[in-house]
Protein backbone atom coordinates (compact mmCIF):
# COMPACT_ATOMS: atom_id res chain seq x y z
CA UNK A 1 0.00 0.00 0.00
CA UNK A 2 1.48 3.65 -1.13
CA UNK A 3 1.62 6.17 1.58
CA UNK A 4 -0.56 9.84 0.65
CA UNK A 5 2.46 11.40 1.21
CA UNK A 6 0.78 14.88 0.55
CA UNK A 7 -1.91 14.10 3.84
CA UNK A 8 1.41 13.46 5.58
CA UNK A 9 3.02 16.63 5.57
CA UNK A 10 2.28 19.68 6.60
CA UNK A 11 0.63 22.73 4.77
CA UNK A 12 2.88 25.51 5.65
CA UNK A 13 5.72 23.55 4.48
CA UNK A 14 3.70 21.74 1.10
CA UNK A 15 3.03 25.54 -0.03
CA UNK A 16 6.72 26.73 0.09
CA UNK A 17 7.70 25.56 -3.35
CA UNK A 18 10.90 23.93 -4.04
CA UNK A 19 13.44 26.36 -4.98
CA UNK A 20 12.77 27.30 -8.87
CA UNK A 21 16.40 27.76 -9.49
CA UNK A 22 17.61 24.77 -7.98
CA UNK A 23 17.74 23.28 -11.54
CA UNK A 24 20.03 26.46 -13.14
CA UNK A 25 22.30 25.23 -10.40
CA UNK A 26 21.91 21.53 -11.20
CA UNK A 27 23.10 22.78 -14.50
CA UNK A 28 25.81 24.58 -13.84
CA UNK A 29 27.68 21.77 -11.46
CA UNK A 30 27.34 19.28 -14.49
CA UNK A 31 28.98 21.70 -17.10
CA UNK A 32 31.75 20.08 -18.63
CA UNK A 33 34.96 22.29 -18.52
CA UNK A 34 35.89 26.08 -17.09
CA UNK A 35 32.60 27.65 -15.81
CA UNK A 36 33.36 31.20 -14.55
CA UNK A 37 30.67 31.19 -11.46
CA UNK A 38 29.63 34.95 -10.40
CA UNK A 39 26.33 33.20 -8.97
CA UNK A 40 27.83 32.55 -5.80
CA UNK A 41 26.37 34.34 -2.80
CA UNK A 42 29.26 34.43 -0.65
CA UNK A 43 32.82 35.87 -0.31
CA UNK A 44 35.64 34.25 -2.07
CA UNK A 45 38.38 35.34 0.20
CA UNK A 46 38.98 32.93 2.81
CA UNK A 47 38.92 33.35 6.53
CA UNK A 48 40.87 35.82 7.63
CA UNK A 49 44.20 33.36 8.94
CA UNK A 50 43.49 35.03 12.97
CA UNK A 51 40.47 34.11 13.13
CA UNK A 52 41.08 30.63 11.55
CA UNK A 53 44.16 30.12 14.21
CA UNK A 54 41.31 31.40 17.13
CA UNK A 55 39.24 28.65 16.07
CA UNK A 56 41.98 25.93 15.38
CA UNK A 57 43.07 26.57 18.95
CA UNK A 58 40.23 26.20 20.88
CA UNK A 59 40.23 23.29 19.73
CA UNK A 60 43.67 22.05 20.39
CA UNK A 61 43.07 23.03 23.87
CA UNK A 62 40.28 21.09 24.00
CA UNK A 63 37.26 23.89 24.19
CA UNK A 64 35.02 21.20 22.62
CA UNK A 65 31.79 21.25 24.57
CA UNK A 66 28.27 23.03 24.51
CA UNK A 67 28.92 26.74 25.19
CA UNK A 68 25.52 28.54 27.16
CA UNK A 69 22.42 28.35 25.40
CA UNK A 70 22.44 32.83 24.41
CA UNK A 71 26.72 31.66 23.43
CA UNK A 72 29.85 31.81 25.48
CA UNK A 73 29.89 35.63 27.41
CA UNK A 74 33.48 36.07 26.08
CA UNK A 75 31.60 35.87 22.66
CA UNK A 76 28.92 37.92 23.29
CA UNK A 77 30.90 40.97 25.26
CA UNK A 78 32.60 41.17 21.69
CA UNK A 79 29.65 40.99 20.08
CA UNK A 80 28.30 43.81 22.10
CA UNK A 81 31.79 45.60 21.84
CA UNK A 82 31.50 45.29 18.03
CA UNK A 83 27.78 46.67 18.36
CA UNK A 84 28.95 49.46 20.20
CA UNK A 85 31.85 50.87 18.24
CA UNK A 86 30.53 50.34 14.53
CA UNK A 87 26.84 50.90 15.14
CA UNK A 88 27.56 53.49 17.80
CA UNK A 89 24.40 51.17 19.90
CA UNK A 90 24.58 49.54 23.44
CA UNK A 91 23.29 46.09 24.37
CA UNK A 92 23.32 44.12 27.81
CA UNK A 93 25.43 41.28 26.59
CA UNK A 94 23.59 39.18 29.76
CA UNK A 95 20.30 39.51 28.02
CA UNK A 96 19.98 41.33 24.87
CA UNK A 97 22.07 38.79 22.77
CA UNK A 98 21.93 35.44 21.45
CA UNK A 99 24.25 33.71 19.57
CA UNK A 100 22.60 31.83 16.71
CA UNK A 101 23.76 29.27 14.35
CA UNK A 102 24.13 32.07 11.00
CA UNK A 103 21.52 34.80 10.12
CA UNK A 104 19.57 32.27 8.79
CA UNK A 105 18.66 30.91 12.50
CA UNK A 106 17.65 34.35 13.75
CA UNK A 107 15.47 34.96 10.75
CA UNK A 108 13.84 31.65 11.97
CA UNK A 109 13.55 32.42 15.83
CA UNK A 110 12.12 35.68 14.45
CA UNK A 111 9.23 34.09 12.87
CA UNK A 112 8.60 31.29 15.00
CA UNK A 113 8.46 33.36 18.89
CA UNK A 114 6.84 36.49 16.68
CA UNK A 115 4.08 34.40 14.41
CA UNK A 116 0.53 33.26 15.35
CA UNK A 117 -1.02 31.85 12.49
CA UNK A 118 -2.85 34.84 10.15
CA UNK A 119 -0.20 37.45 11.00
CA UNK A 120 1.08 39.06 8.46
CA UNK A 121 4.82 40.00 7.79
CA UNK A 122 5.96 42.80 5.35
CA UNK A 123 8.19 41.53 3.18
CA UNK A 124 10.93 44.22 0.68
CA UNK A 125 11.71 41.86 -2.29
CA UNK A 126 13.36 41.61 -4.30
CA UNK A 127 15.46 39.86 -1.50
CA UNK A 128 17.09 36.75 0.32
CA UNK A 129 15.32 33.70 -0.09
CA UNK A 130 14.58 32.48 3.25
CA UNK A 131 12.33 35.84 4.55
CA UNK A 132 8.98 34.49 2.70
CA UNK A 133 10.15 30.97 3.04
CA UNK A 134 10.56 31.23 7.20
CA UNK A 135 7.35 33.41 7.48
CA UNK A 136 5.46 30.72 5.56
CA UNK A 137 6.77 27.60 7.62
CA UNK A 138 5.83 30.10 10.48
CA UNK A 139 1.96 29.87 9.61
CA UNK A 140 2.12 33.68 9.13
CA UNK A 141 1.42 35.75 5.48
CA UNK A 142 3.91 37.08 3.84
CA UNK A 143 2.91 40.78 2.02
CA UNK A 144 5.45 41.91 -0.22
CA UNK A 145 6.31 45.37 -1.04
CA UNK A 146 8.61 45.69 -4.12
CA UNK A 147 11.05 47.99 -4.09
CA UNK A 148 11.93 49.29 -7.86
CA UNK A 149 15.23 50.04 -9.58
CA UNK A 150 13.87 54.01 -9.92
CA UNK A 151 14.24 54.51 -6.76
CA UNK A 152 17.55 52.37 -6.39
CA UNK A 153 15.47 49.59 -4.52
CA UNK A 154 15.22 51.48 -1.50
CA UNK A 155 12.51 51.09 0.55
CA UNK A 156 10.10 54.04 0.36
CA UNK A 157 8.23 55.56 2.90
CA UNK A 158 4.87 55.41 1.09
CA UNK A 159 5.25 51.71 0.13
CA UNK A 160 5.89 50.51 3.62
CA UNK A 161 3.16 52.59 4.72
CA UNK A 162 0.85 50.90 2.56
CA UNK A 163 1.49 47.21 3.75
CA UNK A 164 0.77 47.71 7.14
CA UNK A 165 -2.54 46.66 8.39
CA UNK A 166 -3.76 45.71 11.85
CA UNK A 167 -2.76 42.36 11.06
CA UNK A 168 1.23 43.39 10.60
CA UNK A 169 3.45 41.70 13.05
CA UNK A 170 6.19 42.72 12.13
CA UNK A 171 8.82 43.96 8.98
CA UNK A 172 11.76 42.27 7.88
CA UNK A 173 14.31 44.73 6.13
CA UNK A 174 17.86 43.77 4.79
CA UNK A 175 19.95 46.23 3.25
CA UNK A 176 22.55 46.28 1.98
CA UNK A 177 20.29 44.21 0.07
CA UNK A 178 20.58 41.11 -1.65
CA UNK A 179 20.39 40.64 -4.78
CA UNK A 180 20.39 44.19 -5.53
CA UNK A 181 22.99 45.85 -3.42
CA UNK A 182 20.98 48.46 -3.17
CA UNK A 183 21.79 50.62 0.52
CA UNK A 184 19.72 52.77 2.84
CA UNK A 185 21.58 55.61 4.72
CA UNK A 186 20.42 57.17 8.01
CA UNK A 187 18.56 59.74 5.84
CA UNK A 188 16.22 57.10 3.84
CA UNK A 189 15.99 54.37 7.71
CA UNK A 190 14.82 58.22 9.32
CA UNK A 191 11.74 58.30 6.64
CA UNK A 192 11.10 54.28 7.57
CA UNK A 193 11.51 55.11 11.26
CA UNK A 194 8.74 57.84 10.77
CA UNK A 195 6.20 55.83 9.25
CA UNK A 196 7.15 52.66 11.91
CA UNK A 197 6.06 55.43 14.86
CA UNK A 198 3.17 55.95 13.45
CA UNK A 199 2.48 52.16 13.86
CA UNK A 200 3.73 51.38 17.28
CA UNK A 201 2.51 47.93 17.37
CA UNK A 202 4.78 46.60 14.68
CA UNK A 203 8.01 44.95 15.58
CA UNK A 204 11.00 45.07 12.99
CA UNK A 205 13.56 42.71 12.00
CA UNK A 206 16.68 44.17 10.61
CA UNK A 207 19.23 41.64 8.84
CA UNK A 208 22.40 42.97 8.61
CA UNK A 209 24.40 40.65 7.51
CA UNK A 210 25.78 42.84 4.80
CA UNK A 211 26.30 46.02 7.36
CA UNK A 212 30.13 45.74 7.14
CA UNK A 213 30.05 45.61 2.85
CA UNK A 214 28.60 49.20 2.45
CA UNK A 215 30.51 51.19 -0.03
CA UNK A 216 28.92 54.88 0.28
CA UNK A 217 31.13 55.42 3.41
CA UNK A 218 32.12 51.74 4.65
CA UNK A 219 29.80 52.38 7.80
CA UNK A 220 26.45 50.51 9.04
CA UNK A 221 24.07 52.74 8.37
CA UNK A 222 20.50 50.96 10.13
CA UNK A 223 17.39 51.16 11.58
CA UNK A 224 18.45 49.43 15.10
CA UNK A 225 20.13 53.52 15.56
CA UNK A 226 17.04 55.02 16.23
CA UNK A 227 17.08 54.76 20.02
CA UNK A 228 13.07 55.63 19.76
CA UNK A 229 12.70 51.98 17.84
CA UNK A 230 15.04 50.36 20.42
CA UNK A 231 12.08 48.35 22.39
CA UNK A 232 11.03 46.77 19.23
CA UNK A 233 13.94 46.36 16.52
CA UNK A 234 15.48 42.85 16.29
CA UNK A 235 18.47 42.90 14.97
CA UNK A 236 20.24 39.66 13.11
CA UNK A 237 23.84 40.02 12.28
CA UNK A 238 26.38 37.69 11.74
CA UNK A 239 29.85 36.80 10.38
CA UNK A 240 29.65 34.94 7.14
CA UNK A 241 29.71 37.84 4.58
CA UNK A 242 31.40 40.68 6.42
CA UNK A 243 34.01 37.96 7.61
CA UNK A 244 34.41 35.65 5.14
CA UNK A 245 32.95 32.99 7.87
CA UNK A 246 30.17 31.32 6.10
CA UNK A 247 31.14 28.17 7.06
CA UNK A 248 31.42 28.60 10.76
CA UNK A 249 27.72 29.25 10.32
CA UNK A 250 27.56 31.74 13.60
CA UNK A 251 25.74 34.83 13.70
CA UNK A 252 23.48 36.30 16.51
CA UNK A 253 20.13 38.25 17.41
CA UNK A 254 20.45 41.37 19.62
CA UNK A 255 17.53 43.24 20.53
CA UNK A 256 14.89 43.95 23.97
CA UNK A 257 15.13 41.25 26.55
CA UNK A 258 11.65 40.54 26.51
CA UNK A 259 11.51 39.50 22.90
CA UNK A 260 15.25 37.82 22.57
CA UNK A 261 14.01 35.83 26.16
CA UNK A 262 11.59 34.29 23.86
CA UNK A 263 13.48 33.34 20.86
CA UNK A 264 16.18 31.90 23.46
CA UNK A 265 13.84 28.99 24.06
CA UNK A 266 13.29 27.96 20.82
CA UNK A 267 17.44 28.33 20.37
CA UNK A 268 17.45 26.42 23.67
CA UNK A 269 15.32 23.65 22.80
CA UNK A 270 16.29 22.99 19.14
CA UNK A 271 19.66 24.04 18.51
CA UNK A 272 21.17 23.41 22.42
CA UNK A 273 23.78 26.61 21.44
CA UNK A 274 25.86 27.60 18.10
CA UNK A 275 28.99 25.38 17.48
CA UNK A 276 31.89 26.43 20.47
CA UNK A 277 34.85 26.80 17.91
CA UNK A 278 32.91 28.92 16.06
CA UNK A 279 32.45 30.95 18.81
CA UNK A 280 35.67 31.18 19.48
CA UNK A 281 36.69 32.43 16.02
CA UNK A 282 33.85 34.78 16.83
CA UNK A 283 35.60 36.77 19.77
CA UNK A 284 38.76 37.07 17.58
CA UNK A 285 36.73 38.31 14.76
CA UNK A 286 34.60 40.64 16.64
CA UNK A 287 37.50 42.07 18.56
CA UNK A 288 40.58 42.42 15.75
CA UNK A 289 39.72 42.16 12.49
CA UNK A 290 38.50 45.80 11.82
CA UNK A 291 41.76 45.70 9.67
CA UNK A 292 40.88 42.51 7.66
CA UNK A 293 37.16 43.51 6.90
CA UNK A 294 38.40 46.84 5.16
CA UNK A 295 40.59 45.24 3.39
CA UNK A 296 38.11 43.14 1.69
CA UNK A 297 35.37 45.77 1.78
CA UNK A 298 38.35 47.66 -0.43
CA UNK A 299 38.89 44.77 -2.79
CA UNK A 300 34.63 44.62 -3.42
CA UNK A 301 34.94 48.46 -4.00
CA UNK A 302 37.77 47.72 -6.79
CA UNK A 303 35.78 45.07 -8.39
CA UNK A 304 31.88 46.48 -8.23
CA UNK A 305 33.30 49.61 -10.18
CA UNK A 306 34.77 47.19 -12.88
CA UNK A 307 31.45 44.92 -12.78
CA UNK A 308 29.32 48.56 -13.02
CA UNK A 309 30.98 49.52 -16.13
CA UNK A 310 31.28 46.57 -17.39
CA UNK A 311 27.79 46.34 -17.38
CA UNK A 312 27.37 49.33 -18.96
CA UNK A 313 29.96 48.49 -21.95
CA UNK A 314 27.47 45.54 -22.52
CA UNK A 315 24.85 47.71 -23.16
CA UNK A 316 22.87 46.75 -19.56
CA UNK A 317 21.25 48.90 -18.06
CA UNK A 318 21.98 48.59 -14.40
CA UNK A 319 21.40 51.20 -11.29
CA UNK A 320 24.84 51.94 -9.25
CA UNK A 321 24.66 49.09 -6.20
CA UNK A 322 26.56 50.58 -3.36
CA UNK A 323 26.06 47.44 -1.27
CA UNK A 324 26.94 43.64 -0.44
CA UNK A 325 28.78 42.25 -3.52
CA UNK A 326 26.04 42.03 -5.77
CA UNK A 327 24.93 44.33 -9.37
CA UNK A 328 21.14 43.75 -10.23
CA UNK A 329 21.33 44.47 -14.10
CA UNK A 330 18.08 44.53 -16.45
CA UNK A 331 17.99 42.36 -19.28
CA UNK A 332 15.10 43.01 -20.35
CA UNK A 333 16.42 44.77 -23.33
CA UNK A 334 17.39 41.34 -24.97
CA UNK A 335 14.19 40.28 -24.99
CA UNK A 336 14.78 37.00 -22.86
CA UNK A 337 13.01 36.08 -19.31
CA UNK A 338 16.09 36.23 -16.48
CA UNK A 339 16.04 31.94 -16.78
CA UNK A 340 16.52 32.06 -20.35
CA UNK A 341 19.03 34.68 -20.28
CA UNK A 342 20.76 32.74 -17.34
CA UNK A 343 20.59 29.34 -19.14
CA UNK A 344 21.48 30.22 -22.42
CA UNK A 345 24.71 32.27 -20.93
CA UNK A 346 25.53 29.75 -19.08
CA UNK A 347 25.60 26.74 -21.98
CA UNK A 348 27.12 29.34 -24.92
CA UNK A 349 29.80 31.69 -22.68
CA UNK A 350 30.04 29.40 -19.45
CA UNK A 351 29.23 31.94 -16.98
CA UNK A 352 26.53 31.25 -14.18
CA UNK A 353 24.61 33.75 -12.93
CA UNK A 354 21.60 34.06 -10.88
CA UNK A 355 17.62 35.08 -12.50
CA UNK A 356 16.63 37.74 -10.50
CA UNK A 357 12.95 36.18 -10.26
CA UNK A 358 14.80 33.60 -7.74
CA UNK A 359 14.62 36.77 -5.22
CA UNK A 360 10.63 37.54 -6.07
CA UNK A 361 8.26 38.26 -8.60
CA UNK A 362 9.84 41.56 -9.18
CA UNK A 363 12.85 40.10 -10.25
CA UNK A 364 11.70 38.85 -12.97
CA UNK A 365 13.70 41.11 -16.45
CA UNK A 366 16.76 41.36 -13.96
CA UNK A 367 19.73 39.13 -13.10
CA UNK A 368 22.00 38.70 -10.31
CA UNK A 369 26.00 38.85 -10.35
CA UNK A 370 27.71 38.09 -7.23
CA UNK A 371 31.13 40.10 -7.61
CA UNK A 372 33.39 37.95 -5.11
CA UNK A 373 35.26 35.94 -7.44
CA UNK A 374 38.51 37.45 -8.60
CA UNK A 375 39.08 40.26 -10.86
CA UNK A 376 40.44 38.35 -13.71
CA UNK A 377 37.74 35.97 -13.90
CA UNK A 378 35.19 39.55 -13.25
CA UNK A 379 36.94 40.86 -16.32
CA UNK A 380 36.39 37.81 -18.10
CA UNK A 381 32.94 37.16 -17.29
CA UNK A 382 31.75 41.07 -18.29
CA UNK A 383 33.86 40.52 -21.71
CA UNK A 384 31.84 37.21 -22.74
CA UNK A 385 28.96 38.90 -21.29
CA UNK A 386 29.24 41.88 -24.13
CA UNK A 387 29.74 39.37 -26.65
CA UNK A 388 26.33 37.84 -25.73
CA UNK A 389 24.42 40.31 -25.30
CA UNK A 390 25.59 41.73 -28.56
CA UNK A 391 24.79 38.32 -29.69
CA UNK A 392 21.61 38.34 -28.82
CA UNK A 393 20.65 41.70 -30.11
CA UNK A 394 21.70 40.73 -33.76
CA UNK A 395 19.30 37.74 -33.39
CA UNK B 1 40.80 62.79 -5.58
CA UNK B 2 42.59 59.73 -5.91
CA UNK B 3 43.86 58.38 -2.46
CA UNK B 4 46.94 57.47 -2.47
CA UNK B 5 47.45 54.46 -0.32
CA UNK B 6 44.14 53.11 -1.98
CA UNK B 7 46.24 53.08 -5.06
CA UNK B 8 49.31 52.30 -3.79
CA UNK B 9 48.13 48.94 -2.56
CA UNK B 10 46.63 48.33 -6.01
CA UNK B 11 49.46 48.48 -7.96
CA UNK B 12 51.41 47.24 -5.25
CA UNK B 13 49.07 43.71 -5.16
CA UNK B 14 49.34 44.14 -9.42
CA UNK B 15 51.45 45.61 -11.36
CA UNK B 16 50.58 45.08 -14.47
CA UNK B 17 46.60 46.47 -14.54
CA UNK B 18 47.11 49.59 -16.84
CA UNK B 19 45.82 53.03 -16.22
CA UNK B 20 42.90 52.57 -17.53
CA UNK B 21 41.85 49.50 -15.69
CA UNK B 22 43.28 51.12 -12.46
CA UNK B 23 40.84 54.03 -12.93
CA UNK B 24 37.41 52.01 -13.42
CA UNK B 25 38.80 50.55 -9.95
CA UNK B 26 38.78 53.31 -8.08
CA UNK B 27 36.16 55.38 -9.81
CA UNK B 28 38.96 58.25 -11.50
CA UNK B 29 40.29 58.42 -14.90
CA UNK B 30 43.24 57.23 -16.55
CA UNK B 31 45.12 60.74 -17.14
CA UNK B 32 44.30 61.32 -13.09
CA UNK B 33 45.64 57.73 -12.49
CA UNK B 34 48.77 58.35 -14.56
CA UNK B 35 49.72 62.05 -13.48
CA UNK B 36 49.40 60.72 -9.78
CA UNK B 37 51.75 57.56 -10.31
CA UNK B 38 54.02 60.12 -12.02
CA UNK B 39 54.15 62.01 -8.79
CA UNK B 40 54.42 59.20 -6.67
CA UNK B 41 57.74 57.76 -8.96
CA UNK B 42 59.21 61.29 -8.40
CA UNK B 43 58.55 61.58 -4.90
CA UNK B 44 60.45 58.00 -4.85
CA UNK B 45 57.39 56.45 -3.52
CA UNK B 46 57.01 54.03 -6.09
CA UNK B 47 60.65 52.91 -6.94
CA UNK B 48 60.17 50.49 -9.07
CA UNK B 49 58.44 46.71 -10.55
CA UNK B 50 59.05 43.37 -10.23
CA UNK B 51 58.00 40.15 -11.11
CA UNK B 52 57.69 37.16 -8.06
CA UNK B 53 58.96 34.83 -9.71
CA UNK B 54 59.60 30.57 -8.21
CA UNK B 55 63.00 30.55 -8.80
CA UNK B 56 63.72 27.26 -7.65
CA UNK B 57 61.28 25.69 -10.14
CA UNK B 58 63.26 26.42 -12.77
CA UNK B 59 66.45 27.19 -11.84
CA UNK B 60 66.69 24.69 -8.51
CA UNK B 61 70.28 25.83 -7.95
CA UNK B 62 69.88 29.12 -7.26
CA UNK B 63 70.55 29.98 -3.96
CA UNK B 64 70.01 32.48 -1.48
CA UNK B 65 72.11 33.28 1.14
CA UNK B 66 71.33 35.86 4.25
CA UNK B 67 74.72 37.23 5.43
CA UNK B 68 75.05 38.82 8.92
CA UNK B 69 77.75 41.28 8.64
CA UNK B 70 79.59 42.77 12.21
CA UNK B 71 80.72 46.02 11.61
CA UNK B 72 83.47 48.68 13.41
CA UNK B 73 81.59 52.01 12.20
CA UNK B 74 84.11 54.37 10.78
CA UNK B 75 84.06 57.69 12.15
CA UNK B 76 81.94 60.24 10.35
CA UNK B 77 80.51 57.63 8.53
CA UNK B 78 78.89 55.17 10.30
CA UNK B 79 77.48 52.21 8.85
CA UNK B 80 76.29 53.89 5.94
CA UNK B 81 79.76 54.06 4.11
CA UNK B 82 79.91 49.69 4.07
CA UNK B 83 76.42 49.22 3.55
CA UNK B 84 76.27 51.73 0.14
CA UNK B 85 79.49 49.93 -1.04
CA UNK B 86 77.69 46.55 -0.32
CA UNK B 87 74.30 47.44 -1.75
CA UNK B 88 76.18 48.74 -5.63
CA UNK B 89 76.44 44.52 -6.18
CA UNK B 90 73.72 43.61 -8.18
CA UNK B 91 73.17 40.50 -6.71
CA UNK B 92 72.67 42.17 -3.23
CA UNK B 93 68.98 41.82 -3.44
CA UNK B 94 68.69 43.78 0.02
CA UNK B 95 70.69 45.22 2.54
CA UNK B 96 69.39 46.50 6.15
CA UNK B 97 70.83 48.15 8.94
CA UNK B 98 69.62 45.95 12.01
CA UNK B 99 69.64 46.30 15.88
CA UNK B 100 70.28 42.91 18.06
CA UNK B 101 73.92 41.05 17.67
CA UNK B 102 75.35 42.30 14.40
CA UNK B 103 75.08 45.36 12.36
CA UNK B 104 74.30 44.62 8.55
CA UNK B 105 71.42 41.32 7.06
CA UNK B 106 73.17 41.02 3.36
CA UNK B 107 71.02 39.41 1.20
CA UNK B 108 72.43 38.00 -1.84
CA UNK B 109 71.24 35.84 -4.35
CA UNK B 110 73.14 33.88 -7.14
CA UNK B 111 73.58 30.66 -9.52
CA UNK B 112 75.35 28.93 -6.79
CA UNK B 113 76.59 28.28 -3.43
CA UNK B 114 80.50 28.30 -4.44
CA UNK B 115 79.79 32.23 -5.52
CA UNK B 116 78.09 33.13 -2.29
CA UNK B 117 81.09 31.93 -0.38
CA UNK B 118 83.37 33.74 -2.80
CA UNK B 119 81.10 36.75 -2.13
CA UNK B 120 81.73 36.83 1.43
CA UNK B 121 85.02 36.27 1.81
CA UNK B 122 86.57 38.05 -1.34
CA UNK B 123 84.05 41.48 -1.20
CA UNK B 124 82.58 41.42 2.84
CA UNK B 125 85.50 40.22 4.73
CA UNK B 126 88.26 42.20 3.06
CA UNK B 127 86.13 45.41 3.75
CA UNK B 128 87.83 47.59 6.21
CA UNK B 129 86.04 47.78 9.39
CA UNK B 130 83.62 44.67 9.16
CA UNK B 131 84.95 42.55 12.19
CA UNK B 132 82.79 39.24 10.96
CA UNK B 133 80.58 37.84 9.27
CA UNK B 134 77.96 34.72 9.12
CA UNK B 135 76.02 33.29 6.28
CA UNK B 136 72.64 31.72 5.92
CA UNK B 137 71.35 29.76 3.20
CA UNK B 138 67.74 29.61 2.41
CA UNK B 139 66.49 26.08 2.32
CA UNK B 140 63.12 26.39 1.30
CA UNK B 141 60.96 29.37 0.52
CA UNK B 142 57.15 28.89 2.20
CA UNK B 143 56.57 32.53 2.16
CA UNK B 144 57.81 35.67 0.21
CA UNK B 145 56.88 38.96 -0.72
CA UNK B 146 53.52 38.36 1.17
CA UNK B 147 52.44 35.16 -1.47
CA UNK B 148 52.47 31.54 0.41
CA UNK B 149 54.74 29.10 -2.33
CA UNK B 150 52.46 26.39 -3.85
CA UNK B 151 49.41 27.70 -2.41
CA UNK B 152 46.96 24.61 -1.62
CA UNK B 153 43.67 27.09 -1.44
CA UNK B 154 41.52 26.44 -4.51
CA UNK B 155 37.56 28.03 -4.10
CA UNK B 156 35.88 25.18 -2.44
CA UNK B 157 32.42 27.53 -2.73
CA UNK B 158 28.92 25.29 -3.66
CA UNK B 159 26.40 26.49 -5.74
CA UNK B 160 24.15 26.77 -2.92
CA UNK B 161 20.90 28.90 -3.06
CA UNK B 162 21.38 32.19 -0.87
Amino acid sequence: MSIDYESKISKAVQQVPPSAIRKFFDLANEMQGHVISLSIGEPDFVTPWSIREAAISSIVDGYTHYSPNSGYIDARVAIVDYIKRRYGVSYDPKTEILITVGGSEGLDLAARSLINPGDEVVIVEPCFVAYKATVQFAHGVPVVVETKPENNYKLMPEELEAAITDKTKYVIVGYPNNPTGAVMTLEDWAKIKDVLMKHPEVIVISDELYCELNYLDGKPASLTQFAELRDRIIMVNGFSKSYAMTGFRVGYLAGPHELVAQMFKIHQYCIMCAPSTSQYAVIEAAMNADNEIAKMRDEYNHRRRVIVKGLKDAGLDCFTPYGAFYAFPCIKSTGLSSEEFCERFLLEKHVAIVPGNAFGKCGEGFVRISYAASLDDIKEAMKLLKEFVEELKKG
Amino acid sequence: MIDDIELLRVIENNARLSAEEIAVMLGTTSEEVEKEIKRLKDDGIVLGYSTIINWEKIAPDNCIGMIEVRIAPIKNKGYDHIAQILSKYEKVTACYLMSGGFDLMIIYEDSNLRNIANFVTEKIATQEGVLSTTTHFILKKYKANGIIYDNPNSDDRQAIIL
